[in-house]
Formats: C-alpha cells, sequence, structure tokens
C-alpha cells in the first residue's frame, strides 16, 4: 500500500520548500520529502534574484530590467518576471521580519568575506547594517583564530573596490579556545550559550575587545557565526555593548544564515500544513502511459511507495544529487531525464576556471510549465521541476540562486496544486 | 684565493642534488629555476620511490643504483619517505616466465624479494582482483618529490648556496669558445621569490655551468650551439581521493603502459603512459589518455573503474640516450644517466650537461656530476650527500609526542609530524593560534606561514610544500583562506593575485577529473567563488553607482539605521 497525498515534492531546498508551500496553500494535501539536509548549508543566506545580465561587468541595481534580456532557455524566460515578483512575495511571507529587501524593487550591494560586493535582492536582518550602498564608515572585526574572514584584508578589498565610506579591519582574539579543527558552529553556540570565561561571559569579553579597537565607526561587521539558535539575542547584545550596528558577513560553509534560513522555511512549510518526510531517498518510480504513478523510497534497503497525482522535481544540481554523470553521460538521478550536454567529456569545460563552461549549466530542459522534456517531448505529464535541477542556467555567475529556485518553486508547486 | 663557483641551471631534484652537493665541498653555488622548485618533471612525477624491481629484467644497471638509492634515502630524507612495500602482480593472462625472470633479475641485483600467494596478497590488499595469481614483494616505497627538493635547497642554502627560483636563463655567456655565465631573467612576483629585481636581467658569471634543466636541458644546450638530444616523453598520471592500496602495486608484465599504483599520502597515484612529444612545454593532455589509464589499472584493482578521480597530471621524462643507440621506444630507452662534458665532447669547456635517470637516483647523479665538475675546478673534497640526513630528517627521535605540546588533535599532529620531520618544533612553536587552514588536509596557519617564509607569494610552492589544497576540494574551501595568509606583510592585491594564481592551477587538473562526485566538486566550487565571494565578477576595475543600489530600510524610511 502506497502513502497516497495529492503533490508530492522531491527536495528540500529552496525550490522544494517554496513548491510545497505553494501547493499547500492551493489547499492539496502536500508532502516533501528530502533525504539528507540541504545545500543551504554551503549557501550564503543570501536571495539572488538577478545581478548580473549576460555579458555583464557591473553589477544591475534592477533585476527585473535584465530578466528581460535573458535567452529563451532561462528559467526566468519559461516563468516570465511575474512569477519571480511571486516567489519573493512567497518567500517574504514565509521568513517574515527575518530578512530585508522587500521594500525595494533594486538589488542591494552586500560585502562578502573575500571582500568584493555582490548584488543580492533580500538579505538576513543581520546583514543588513553592513550594505555597502549605506555611507556610514564600517569596522570589520575577524576572528584570529576563524581562517574564513580575513577582515584587514576585506577592508582593503572593499577599499580598492571604492566603496562610498571608510572601512578599517581588525583581528581580535575570541574569549574562549577551542580546537585547530573547529567550524564556526562551536563559536557560534558559545555565543547562543553566553558561556563563562575568566573575565565574564563570551559576549561581554567578545564586546570588551572589539571596543579597545573601535574608532569613530557606526558599524561592525563580524563573519558569519554571530549564534544560532539565539542569533538576535547574540547580535542586539553585542549592539547594545557597543553602542553601534553590527552586523554579519556571510561566509562559506557550513554557513550559519544558509542554516538559518533553512530552518525558517521548514517552520513555514509546516505552518503551511506540508507533510514532511526525512532522512531517506527517492531511489526509483513507476510510470503508466505518460503519468508517474508512484516513486520509491529506499529505507535501509526495502522500498517504500508515494503515490500523489502531481509530483515536483526539485532535487537540485550536482551538489544536491539531482544531476548525476559519469565518464559519457549526464543524467538526472531519479527518472533518467536526459541532460543536455556535449557529447566529448573535455566539452563540458573551459580552460579558464571563470571561463563560459557547460557544466554550470547541467540541468534537465523543461517546457512553460516545467515539465521536463526530451527535445520537445514532455515526458511525465504530471512532473514538474524546479529548481537547479532545471538546467540553461548558471546561477553563480548570475546571482540567481535562490531567485531561481523560488520563481520555479512557486510556478511549479502552485500550478501542480490546482490540478488537484 | 676566492672559492671557484659554479651556477646550475635547473631546480628539479637533479639540480637541487647538484648544489647541495657542490656546496658542501665548499664550492660557491647559483642555481637558477624558471619557476619554482620542481617546477618541471621533479614536481610531475607518480612519487615513486623505487626499488629497482621495475628495472630488474632490463635495466639492471638502473635497477642496483635504485636500490642504493632507495637505501640512502630512507637515511637521509626520512621525513620525506614513507616505506610502503610494494608488488609486482601477476594476473591470470601474465607470463609465468616472466615472472620467475622478475624473481631472479631483483635477487642479482641485490633488491630482497619474496614470493606471496594471492591468499597472502588479498589478506594485505583486500582491492586487488581476485583473480591475481601471485605477487613478488619488493622495498617500494613512497616519496615526496616537493619536500625532498626543498630540503636540498634549504641545506644547500645553509652550506652558502644562493637559490633563484623563478628566474629564467635566457642565454649562456660564451667568451673564446668558452661557457663563462649565464644572461638570467627575474621574473615578476613579490616576496623572497625574487632576489634579483622583478624584471630584472642579470649576468651571472662562473668557473664552471652545470645544465640540469632535464627535459630543457637540449634547449640551453642551444644557448651555445650544442647539441644535447633530450628525447622528451610525456606520461599522464591520475590522482585518487582516497588510497585504495596501502603498497605500491606494480603489474608483474614486461615494462608497459599503465601499470603502477602508489598510495600517496591521503590519496593513491595511478600511473602512468610514456609517448614521445616534440616540446616539453607543450603538448596535448588528452581525456583518452586519462580514460586508458582507469581503465588498464581496473583490471588489477577494480575498485578503480567506478571511484573518484581528483585531478590528472602529466610529467615529461628527459630521456637520453648516447648518439647512435637506435631504440625505437620510449618505453625501452635506458633509465640510466649521463654526464656529458662538453670539453671533451663538444669543444667548449665550462659547461656541463647531466642528463636521463631516475628521480630516485637523483643523489648519485648529483655526486657523479658533482665529482666531475671539482675535478675541472681542481676542487678535492669527499661527497658527503649520502651520510648527512636533510634539514628536517636529522632526528628520528624527535618525533616525540607533539599532540600535547601543540594541543594538536592526534590526526592533526600526526599529519604535521609526517610533513615536517624533525623541524617539528620549530614551525609550530612559532604559532597560537593555530587553526586549520586547510581541511581536507589537516594543515595548519603555522605549517602556511612556515612555507610563506621560503615561497613568499608564490601560493602554488606553500602548496607543494604543505599539501594544502591539495585533497577533496582541491582549493575550493582553502584557497582564499591561504591567499588571506600573505596579508598583510603582502598587500591585498598581491594576495589577491597570487590566489588567483592557485585557484586557476588547481583548476587546470581537475578539468581532468570532471564527472561524478568531482563534478559535483566543482560546481560546489564555482558556487563558492563565484556566488557567495563573487570572485568572477569582482567589480574592482569597474565603477559602480552605488546610490543606485537599496541602501537598507530605515535609511530609505528616513530613519537613523537598520539595527535592530
Amino acid at each position: 500500500m502506497a502513502i497516497e497525498d495529492d503533490v508530492l515534492v522531491i527536495g528540500g531546498g529552496i525550490a522544494g520548500l517554496s513548491s510545497a508551500i505553494a501547493a499547500a496553500e492551493t489547499g492539496a494535501r502536500t508532502r516533501l520529502i528530502t533525504h539528507k539536509q540541504s545545500t543551504l548549508g554551503n549557501a550564503s543566506g543570501l536571495v539572488d534574484v538577478l545581478g548580473y545580465a549576460p555579458d555583464d561587468d557591473t553589477p544591475r541595481a534592477d533585476p527585473y530590467d535584465a530578466i528581460a534580456q535573458l535567452p529563451a532557455e532561462h528559467p526566468y524566460s519559461k516563468v516570465g518576471a511575474d512569477a519571480v515578483r511571486e516567489g519573493l512575495a512567497l518567500f517574504d511571507d514565509a521568513v517574515g521580519d527575518r530578512y530585508r529587501g522587500s521594500h525595494s524593487a533594486a538589488n542591494a550591494l552586500v560585502p562578502t568575506h573575500a571582500g568584493s560586493v555582490k548584488p543580492t535582492a533580500r538579505y538576513p536582518r543581520s546583514t543588513a547594517p553592513g550594505l555597502v550602498s549605506d555611507d556610514r564608515d564600517m569596522l570589520l572585526v575577524g576572528i584570529d583564530s576563524v581562517t574564513g574572514f580575513d577582515a584587514p584584508m576585506a577592508a582593503d578589498h572593499l577599499s580598492a573596490v571604492g566603496v562610498p565610506f571608510d572601512v578599517r579591519g581588525e583581528t581580535v582574539r575570541f574569549p574562549k579556545s577551542f580546537p585547530q579543527d573547529a567550524d564556526v558552529t562551536r563559536y557560534a553556540r558559545a555565543l547562543d550559550r553566553d558561556e563563562s570565561v575568566d573575565d565574564g561571559t563570551v559576549r561581554e569579553v567578545l564586546a570588551d575587545r572589539v571596543e579597545a579597537v573601535l574608532e569613530d565607526e557606526r558599524r561592525v561587521g563580524f563573519p558569519a557565526m554571530l549564534g544560532d539558535s539565539r542569533h538576535e539575542a547574540v547580535r542586539t547584545e553585542l549592539q547594545d555593548r557597543l553602542g553601534v550596528d553590527v552586523f554579519e558577513v556571510p561566509t562559506g560553509p557550513p554557513s550559519l544564515p544558509g542554516l538559518r534560513l533553512e530552518d525558517a522555511l521548514y517552520d513555514a512549510a509546516e505552518d503551511a500544513g506540508v507533510r514532511i518526510t526525512s532522512g531517506n531517498p527517492i531511489v526509483d518510480f513507476d510510470a503508466d502511459g505518460g503519468r508517474v504513478q508512484q516513486v520509491l523510497m529506499d529505507r535501509l534497503g526495502s522500498e517504500v511507495a508515494y503515490e500523489a497525482q502531481q509530483y515536483v522535481l526539485a532535487t537540485g544540481g550536482p551538489v544536491g544529487g539531482g544531476i548525476e554523470s559519469d565518464r559519457d553521460v549526464v543524467e538526472e538521478s531519479i527518472f533518467g531525464l536526459p541532460v543536455e550536454h556535449p557529447e566529448d567529456r573535455y566539452e563540458w569545460f573551459d580552460d579558464d576556471v571563470w571561463g563560459d563552461h557547460a557544466y554550470t549549466e547541467f540541468g534537465v530542459s523543461v517546457d512553460d510549465d516545467l515539465r521536463p522534456v526530451a527535445g520537445e517531448e514532455v515526458q511525465f505529464e504530471n512532473l514538474r521541476a524546479a529548481g537547479n535541477v532545471i538546467g540553461g542556467y548558471d546561477f553563480a555567475t548570475e546571482k540567481s540562486g535562490c531567485g531561481v529556485s523560488l520563481a520555479t518553486g512557486y510556478v511549479a508547486g502552485s500550478e501542480a496544486g490546482e490540478l488537484t | 684565493m676566492s672559492e671557484p663557483s659554479t651556477i646550475v641551471i635547473g631546480g628539479g631534484a637533479t639540480g637541487v642534488g647538484i648544489a647541495r652537493d657542490l656546496a658542501m665541498r665548499g664550492v660557491d653555488v647559483t642555481l637558477l629555476e624558471k619557476g619554482n622548485l620542481t617546477h618541471g618533471t621533479s614536481g610531475r612525477m607518480h612519487g615513486m620511490l623505487h626499488s629497482g624491481g621495475r628495472y630488474a629484467v632490463t635495466d639492471q644497471h638502473s635497477a642496483e643504483d635504485c636500490m642504493t638509492e632507495n637505501r640512502i634515502l630512507r637515511d637521509i630524507a626520512s621525513h620525506c619517505v614513507e616505506m610502503t612495500g610494494g608488488l609486482f602482480v601477476q594476473m591470470p593472462e601474465d607470463d609465468d616466465e616472466y615472472f620467475q625472470q622478475k624473481l631472479e633479475g631483483c635477487r642479482e641485483c641485490g633488491i630482497p624479494v619474496e614470493v606471496l600467494s594471492a591468499e597472502e596478497v588479498l589478506e594485505m590488499e583486500p582491492y586487488l582482483s581476485e583473480d591475481l595469481e601471485r605477487a613478488i614483494q619488493v622495498p617500494d616505497g613512497a616519496i615526496d618529490p616537493f619536500r625532498l627538493c626543498v630540503a636540498n635547497a634549504v641545506s644547500a642554502e645553509n652550506h652558502g648556496a644562493r637559490i633563484e627560483t623563478h628566474s629564467e636563463v635566457t642565454d649562456l655567456l660564451v667568451e673564446d669558445g668558452e661557457v663563462v655565465g649565464v644572461e638570467v631573467e627575474h621574473k615578476s612576483g613579490a616576496g623572497s621569490r625574487v632576489h634579483g629585481a622583478a624584471g630584472e636581467t642579470e649576468e651571472i658569471y662562473a668557473d664552471h655551468v652545470v645544465n640540469a634543466a632535464g627535459a630543457w636541458a637540449g634547449e640551453i644546450g642551444a644557448m651555445a650551439d650544442l647539441d644535447v638530444e633530450v628525447i622528451p616523453a610525456k606520461g599522464v598520471m591520475t590522482i585518487m581521493n582516497v588510497r585504495q592500496v596501502d603498497m605500491v602495486i606494480n603489474r608483474c608484465k614486461p615494462r608497459g603502459n599503465a601499470d603502477i599504483i602508489v598510495p600517496h599520502e591521503t590519496t593513491a597515484i595511478l600511473g602512468t603512459t610514456d609517448e614521445e612529444v616534440e616540446d616539453p612545454e607543450d603538448f596535448p593532455e588528452e581525456k583518452s589518455e586519462v580514460d586508458f589509464l582507469i581503465e588498464e589499472m581496473s583490471k588489477m584493482a577494480p575498485i578503480l573503474e567506478d571511484a573518484r578521480t581528483l585531478r590528472s597530471y602529466w610529467g615529461v621524462r628527459p630521456l637520453y640516450e648516447p648518439p647512435g643507440t637506435g631504440t625505437e621506444e620510449t618505453e625501452q630507452i635506458t633509465r640510466n644517466y649521463f654526464v656529458l662534458d662538453h670539453d671533451d665532447r663538444d669543444d667548449t669547456p665550462g659547461l656541463t650537461t647531466v642528463v636521463g635517470g631516475k628521480f630516485v637516483t637523483y643523489r648519485k647523479m648529483a655526486e657523479d656530476c658533482a665529482d666531475h665538475v671539482c675535478g675541472r675546478l681542481g676542487v678535492d673534497a669527499e661527497c658527503r650527500t649520502a651520510d648527512e640526513p636533510l634539514p628536517g630528517s636529522e632526528d628520528g627521535a624527535i618525533l616525540s609526542d607533539a599532540m600535547d605540546r601543540y594541543g594538536l588533535r592526534s590526526p592533526l599532529a600526526r599529519r604535521n609530524k609526517q610533513r615536517l620531520g624533525s623541524r617539528y618544533d620549530d614551525v609550530l612553536s612559532g604559532g597560537d593560534p593555530n587553526p586549520v587552514v586547510c581541511d581536507c588536509e589537516g594543515v595548519t596557519r603555522a605549517e602556511i606561514q612556515d612555507a610563506i617564509e621560503s615561497a613568499g607569494t608564490d601560493l602554488n610552492s606553500v602548496r607543494q610544500q604543505t599539501r594544502a589544497s591539495m585533497g577533496t576540494c582541491q582549493g575550493g574551501t582553502c584557497a582564499h583562506r591561504l591567499a588571506a595568509e600573505l596579508h598583510p606583510e603582502y598587500d591585498e592585491e598581491a594576495a589577491r593575485a597570487a590566489l588567483e594564481e592557485l585557484y586557476q592551477e588547481r583548476w587546470k587538473g581537475q578539468r581532468h577529473a570532471l564527472w561524478g562526485e568531482q563534478l559535483d566538486q566543482a560546481t560546489l566550487n564555482h558556487a563558492l567563488h563565484a556566488s557567495t565571494m563573487n570572485r568572477d565578477r569582482d567589480p574592482t576595475d569597474v565603477s559602480v553607482d552605488f546610490e543606485s543600489f537599496d541602501a537598507g530600510r530605515a535609511v530609505a524610511d528616513g530613519g537613523d539605521s537598520d539595527g535592530n
């Protein structure tokens, strides 16, 4: 006996979660199945919609203007700019006050942990005081035992970019020492718990050390490690003690802003009534007459069937596991959907690491309803794709990662829901 | 009277070995290398410490040299060597008679051998094919070429030598038919990697010049109109992301292509092919060579068929045979080496060329070459390189328990000790705090800083010394952290340029492994560097209209700030 729902979403990243929320909001009985932790732990937690149109050198302030210039096979071209707005509206609603940026249609520029600036559409509240269009002087603070963010170097780079304020970097010692290979999550936990140290607590002593190097800057940026579960309390306390705004600069994995975003979206999905099944992969499916009948989960070696009227495939790209490859072939992992790729493996890449690579756009092709196609032919009438499992765009280069996931997730989820 | 002076061209194993040897004999030495140390062939070998077993049937002279030097290197370079042991594995299709020849050949060359049954082999190496017949065990091992070359260079410097990397010899200075020096161009780059000013051309005179440029020796010879016929032969190597084997695995059949696996640190290296090329600097790196390697090696170790590879690279052997030998196949050319005196040979005094040979016999080559040069210079001093340990290997007992002293977790402490040998204390005592910079290989800040002291902004050299960025992520999660270690000693722009150079180099080899999990890794790296860091469209050279972007809600609303 299969487990039955109206809509079944496979994948627990931004695309899967937004699909599931959109489907549930149509009133459909919706289940989301997710295998492993999503790739959000690798992501910055920023919600990029479109930072650069093709061939742009300079970042775009208006993402919608650039959407019109994209080629026809781009997912944004399939769903249209209105779907992008709807996807963002779904996001704003889901995360509430945790994120900023909805007051303006313009992109924001945020400092990265490499000291460059990048355009993004939505940013965590903790990142907001760090925007580089804001002209208040800035102090960046690095922790000498945390190697992902070198504050003096990032400050020098921001100056080289020509930001409209003075920026300095200082390095301080964390009030507590950890093993050499401790993740930033260990530092965040010490701040969450405000653990005791010799001269007080972690938060107090950290604030004292920063105060000692603070001059007349009105805002102070830390690597994104200011707490996890009690993150707002940590940031607020540092802010109060220092008397200036405190912000986080997004860093690489493990990324606390990415993990916090994941938590927020799971909460929103549960609030929307989505049933969530996690921990095991979908490995196979049954189809009949061009319809997916059921998908099969591998649970400790035995197969469990899940059945629905409509399915959304949101398993991600190569990193998420939605796309797989060997020395000869690239294809989608569960349904074996075709992925367009050059026949010769040596044409999958360019010799320059920043060149125009084929592999960065690997993913399934879809029609305007986001149904995977082989050539022109729809593969399954009740299967839609959302997010990075869709090919034809390079989210990293154009800075569109979450935006495409939200727009296609919104469309795939709401259309699937409405058909049930 | 001032001491006699020499110039050594080439910073590979042979060049640094000669520099060390001559310097220890009291000769004034300047070594010139156009890239970083091991830039050429030495840095692109498979890391095998030969027992000589490989040459025991067809090239017994090389085999004996290998075994002798294998023993010496274990003594003088213990921190560069891992004595894994090696096997010559006979597969069902391999000839019994050849197996016997190999066994006898090894015995004739003084190589200790033992015959193992299939059961015994599979007990030790469970991932080998269950079809195998039997194997010969020999004392093969693994060796770190960069660590070894750096140790030689440091020792040479300690004995007064001048070591110049990133300095390309552009001409030989010839006066009255005699080589009297070189013209050298110092390349740009910050830090100690260049002693001369960047872009500067310098003429250096010496009593004798040694051409140890390996595959490039012919080009150096041509600068004095001398004919040195080096045959460059390329070979591909593929790096696996784990050690599928713990011993060096050779196929027991007449010498051929794709028949060695060398366990190396956290990886295993598959090798190799052997094909003559025109230009040692520029030759095709082909997909078919990688596929061939994986498919061939999978016959001996089936697990390799679908295993994750990290990257592939090609090395160029500087093969040499005396004119008129007429060997057809490059793999049949002797691995013996030759010291060519251009006075005797070409009536051009002042220059000696050393060609051919094996990485493992670099010290013996250096000794013979230094003997020859000292003869020419009238220096009467004994070679001491076989007895005096290299820096880092002086005292095996010094590898005491550092976990307590430096608060390192045990796997980190073990890896650090292996890499640093007896330099362990010196390097680690400087660092506090000493966080891990490269997670994959467990490389800490102190090690990186130590390498930067000698390598300056050359992060590829830092990488080779420490293994940072050589693990599974291929620099995706650590290349920028390595670059940050350069700052503030070097300015932000120099650090950024060094990052770009390292990141491009890491990409170069990964292209040859771009499927399966490494394609997933490349996709992740691309996301981290292009999306999270915006390194691909970093707006440093364009002007940005900052005011047109969102300046924050509270500011837009007319408030003071968007603090909370």
